[in-house]
């Protein structure tokens, strides 16, 4: 069995059916990208991953668990942590505060400190501005501060809900970079992207999502090197 | 955690100081018996405030249904020390009123607060008058006759005190983690539930602590007033709390106690005007909205750590 894995999953809004029986695997060390157009099912499948929606179907296993039914902060404590779509950051407290909601159900004092250095060594900027009204970020610095606040979690898998998104080409370039060191340092990453150039370079294998379906899998550079994915969502 | 102490013992100094100069412009003369009976009611009102901020600025969460628990504490010592009128049968039906409170808000809470803005503003809207309907309709309440000839255990020196900690166990939960995570929740509820908090766990913290705040001083009321009915606790009830909220700032719990205070003086100053006070009232109301849209103090705290290093830092500056 594989430490992440996904089977037939099935997941509805009432009577829509937004995720239709997709099946994957992440193994330990990988950088996985799901990818796919608007309203594919991404970020349905990341919030049943999370534990925030209920599936109608199918099972997800981490790390030889079935946490299919398994509360939100069961799967945090699991050592899953998500970067939700968006860049949702707490906007009352500061960024120093924000980081220590994202190690809200830990309690390991000493690893902590830790951990704080190690986003601030990503993210230089966050301990600029550590005092700072996390409101009044930009847009690139509130994706640093969402995913800075995952990684005080200490997960093992980080989901990535399109960190990409509505960022300029530099800033992009600066994230996937971070992306990439974070999945050196030992954690392993589920990217959602429709930035598929970007997240089929640096996966090491890919799934394709087509409204609710896999419909495509394969390493990240044979992906980006077929003729369909190219016409579908690389601009030909 | 050592500062915070000192912190604490400023405030606490601060608010014996409040509590001597009442007392001894009492025993001076200056303030007369009218006038107690003013700060008395100031007193609970800056309880009913202080708790309805805990719920409507610190949670995020509409509720219009305050009245309703105020009438649960209220009705619960006026049964109570009506057949055990001692201080200790005072006291017992003050926890009987914010277990029975903490109860109904919890089992309210639990499905309302997945429920948003208006539709929670309704819910808690109709629970409060569920409640107010069924003590007008029972025999152990007397009905719309209500409860007259309760003995006076509540006076303004014991209402100031508890408001004083009522006061400091809200902003000490607001600084807790608990209350961190009540303002991630308000924040983001999406945000939240990422990092491992559960929101409807924590509006429910929250709403329940202000039912059992409003329950307190629904108990206090009723033991100074010395009668209780059902038309004490209508929606009106509810709306002058809110609006004592809203004028100081939604979150702000310093600006809670400055406007049950400020309205309390300028209602007090309007009865000398009759039928006009209403009007009156409402004019001054619209006024400082107009000029202040966010409170009094939006959600700016007072701060004893934040004036005493500011006092220090412009002393440095100087030298
Ligand atoms: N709360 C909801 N209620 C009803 N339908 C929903 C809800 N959320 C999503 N959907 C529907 O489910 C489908 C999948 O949505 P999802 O958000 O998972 O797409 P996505 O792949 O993340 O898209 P995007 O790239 O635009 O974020 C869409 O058709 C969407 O309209
Ligand atoms: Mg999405």
């Amino acid at each position: 069995m594989s430490f992440f894995e996904v089977n037939n999953l099935n997941v509805s809004y009432g009577a829509i059916k937004a995720v239709k029986g997709i099946s994957f695997q992440v193994n330990q060390g990988e950088i996985v990208s799901l990818i796919g157009a608007n309203g594919a099912g991404k970020t349905t499948t990341l919030h049943t991953i999370s534990g925030l929606l209920h599936p109608n179907e199918g099972t997800i296993q981490f790390a030889g668990k079935d946490i299919t039914k398994s509360a939100p902060s069961q799967i945090v404590t699991n050592g899953i942590s998500q970067v939700p779509e968006g860049r949702h950051v707490f906007s009352g407290l500061s960024v120093m505060e924000n980081l220590q909601m994202g190690a809200f159900l830990r309690h390991d004092s000493d690893g902590l400190q830790a951990d704080y250095e190690k986003v601030f060594s990503h993210f230089p900027v966050l301990k600029e501005r550590k005092n700072q009204d996390a409101a009044t970020l930009s847009g690139g610095e509130q994706q640093m501060l969402a995913m800075g606040r995952a990684l005080m979690a200490h997960p093992k898998l980080l989901l990535l809900d399109e960190p990409s998104m509505g960022l300029a080409p530099l800033f992009i370039k600066e994230i996937f970079g971070i992306i990439q060191q974070i999945q050196s340092e030992g954690t392993t990453i589920l990217l959602i992207e429709q930035n598929a150039r970007k997240a089929l370079s640096i996966a090491d294998r890919g799934y394709v999502l087509e409204t609710g379906k896999i419909t495509m899998t394969g390493r990240g550079r044979d992906l980006l090197n077929d003729s369909a994915i190219k016409k579908a969502y690389l601009g030909g | 955690m050592k500062r915070n102490l000192r912190e604490q013992f400023i405030w606490l100094l601060i608010a014996f100081g409040g509590w001597l100069i009442i007392d001894l412009l009492t025993f001076g003369g200056v303030i007369n018996s009218f006038m107690l009976t003013i700060i008395t009611m100031i007193e609970i009102n800056v309880i009913l405030a202080v708790s309805l901020n805990l719920i409507l600025g610190i949670s995020g969460q509409f509720s219009l249904g305050h009245a309703g628990f105020m009438a649960i504490g209220a009705y619960a010592s006026a049964i109570i020390t009506q057949s055990l009128p001692t201080i200790w049968g005072f006291f017992l039906s003050i926890i009987v009123g914010i277990v029975i409170s903490s109860f109904i808000a919890l089992i309210e809470g639990i499905p309302t607060l997945r429920l948003r803005g208006d539709y929670l503003a309704i819910a808690t809207l109709g629970v409060s008058e569920i409640i107010r309907i069924t003590i007008n309709n029972l025999e152990i309440t007397n009905g719309p006759k209500g409860i007259y000839n309760l003995p006076q255990f509540s006076n303004w020196s014991l209402v100031y005190i508890v408001a004083c900690i009522v006061t400091l166990i809200i902003v000490n939960l607001i600084h807790s983690k608990t209350g961190r995570a009540i303002l991630a929740v308000r924040d983001n509820e999406i945000a939240a539930s990422a990092v491992g908090v559960n929101p409807t766990k924590y509006k429910v913290i929250a709403f329940t602590v202000g039912a059992a705040g409003a329950s307190l001083a629904g108990s206090l009321y009723a033991n100074y007033i010395q009668s209780v009915t059902p038309g004490d606790f209508t929606f009106m009830q509810s709306i002058s709390v809110l609006i004592m909220v809203v004028l100081g700032g939604v979150g702000s719990i310093t600006g809670s106690v400055l406007a049950a205070v400020v309205l309390g003086v300028v209602d007090t100053v309007l009865q000398n005007y009759g039928a006009l006070r209403m009007v009156l009232y409402s004019l001054i109301l619209i006024i400082f909205m107009l000029f202040r849209p966010a409170g009094f103090l939006g959600n700016w705290e007072f701060s004893v750590k934040r004036f005493f290093t500011k006092q220090k830092s412009s002393r440095e500056n100087k030298s």
